[in-house]
């Protein structure tokens, strides 16, 4: 896996990851589809998700919890606003309370591309691309207390050094 | 993470940002300080208007104003910027994260099949 580069834009609240996999699309697609794959990448290293409910068809509804280090649950939600199979995926992300009523009153949206690109020995490849875009950002914020117990903690050192060459007139 | 923000602070934020006008007004802010006459000459809108703007993006404290003479200057506050780039970076590890656990899964593939790359 290599990253390929991720952008963002603080004032547009959005984020921009592109990643390249050693596998076609239908495969990385799989990742995507099958909740039993899905939950082993979708929650933070230290919050595995659940999926109860999973289907990737256009104003389907996922439902999943992740658990915390302290048995805690954070349920969680998708709703699939536009699919095609297995090239993009739209949907918009939330966290709910315990009875899967969502708790955000706007949600992300993220959009997901798999394009195929050649690799080596003509294999081919894939080029993930996925845009979050955040209007109300509750859900980000209580992401992102999960991730900090312990696996993005790591990540804080990379992360001081985007903030240090970001806004540094006024600091 | 110097700063915590409470909910109602997030949500203040992330409403002020929400708006194309509002994130225009906080860029040239970010350049140079402005006054509300200066930026209003830049939209096509009513100084009233500009002005409000301005008032939801210092109640999320993403800009001050300070009176300078007979103008009032709005000043970005890059410790509020800092905070959304913030949130932003840590998201984005966690799609570092996510892309290296679907690396994993595929990896797996390989070893159950014995020859890597069959296809």
């Amino acid at each position: 896996m290599t990253v390929i580069g991720s952008t963002q834009d603080p004032e547009a609240l959005t984020l921009t990851f592109v990643a390249e996999f050693d596998a076609p699309p239908t495969r990385v697609w799989k990742v995507w589809e099958d909740p039993r794959q899905l939950e082993r990448w979708w929650g933070p290293p230290s919050w595995p998700a659940t999926f109860d409910v999973h289907d990737l068809s256009a104003g389907r509804t996922s439902a999943y919890y992740m658990t915390g280090p302290n048995g805690d649950k954070a349920h969680g939600w998708w709703t699939v606003v536009a699919v095609d199979p297995p090239h993009r995926l739209e949907f918009d992300e939330g966290f709910s309370d315990d009875d899967g009523k969502p708790t955000d009153d706007a949600p992300a949206r993220v959009e997901v591309t798999l394009q195929p690109v050649s690799l080596a020995d003509d294999r081919e490849g894939t080029r993930m691309t996925t845009v979050n875009r955040f209007v109300s950002i509750e859900q980000l914020e209580q992401m992102m207390q999960m991730g900090m117990e312990e696996g993005m903690r790591l990540a804080m050192g990379q992360i001081d050094a985007v903030l240090a060459e970001g806004t540094t007139q006024h600091a | 993470m110097a700063d915590a923000l409470t909910d109602d602070d997030v949500d203040r934020l992330f409403h002020a940002l929400a708006d194309a006008t509002r994130r225009d007004i906080l860029s040239r802010t970010m350049r140079a300080d402005q006054s509300i006459t200066a930026l209003s000459r830049g939209y096509d809108m009513s100084f009233a208007a500009v002005q409000k703007h301005v008032t939801v993006l210092a109640d999320a404290g993403l800009v001050s104003k300070e009176r300078r003479g007979r103008e009032r200057l709005v000043r970005a506050v890059p410790a509020r910027v800092r905070r959304a780039r913030e949130l932003l970076s840590r998201y984005e590890s966690l799609w570092r994260e996510r892309a290296a656990g679907i690396e994993a899964i595929l990896a797996a593939d390989d070893s159950v099949r014995g020859t890597a790359r069959s296809t």
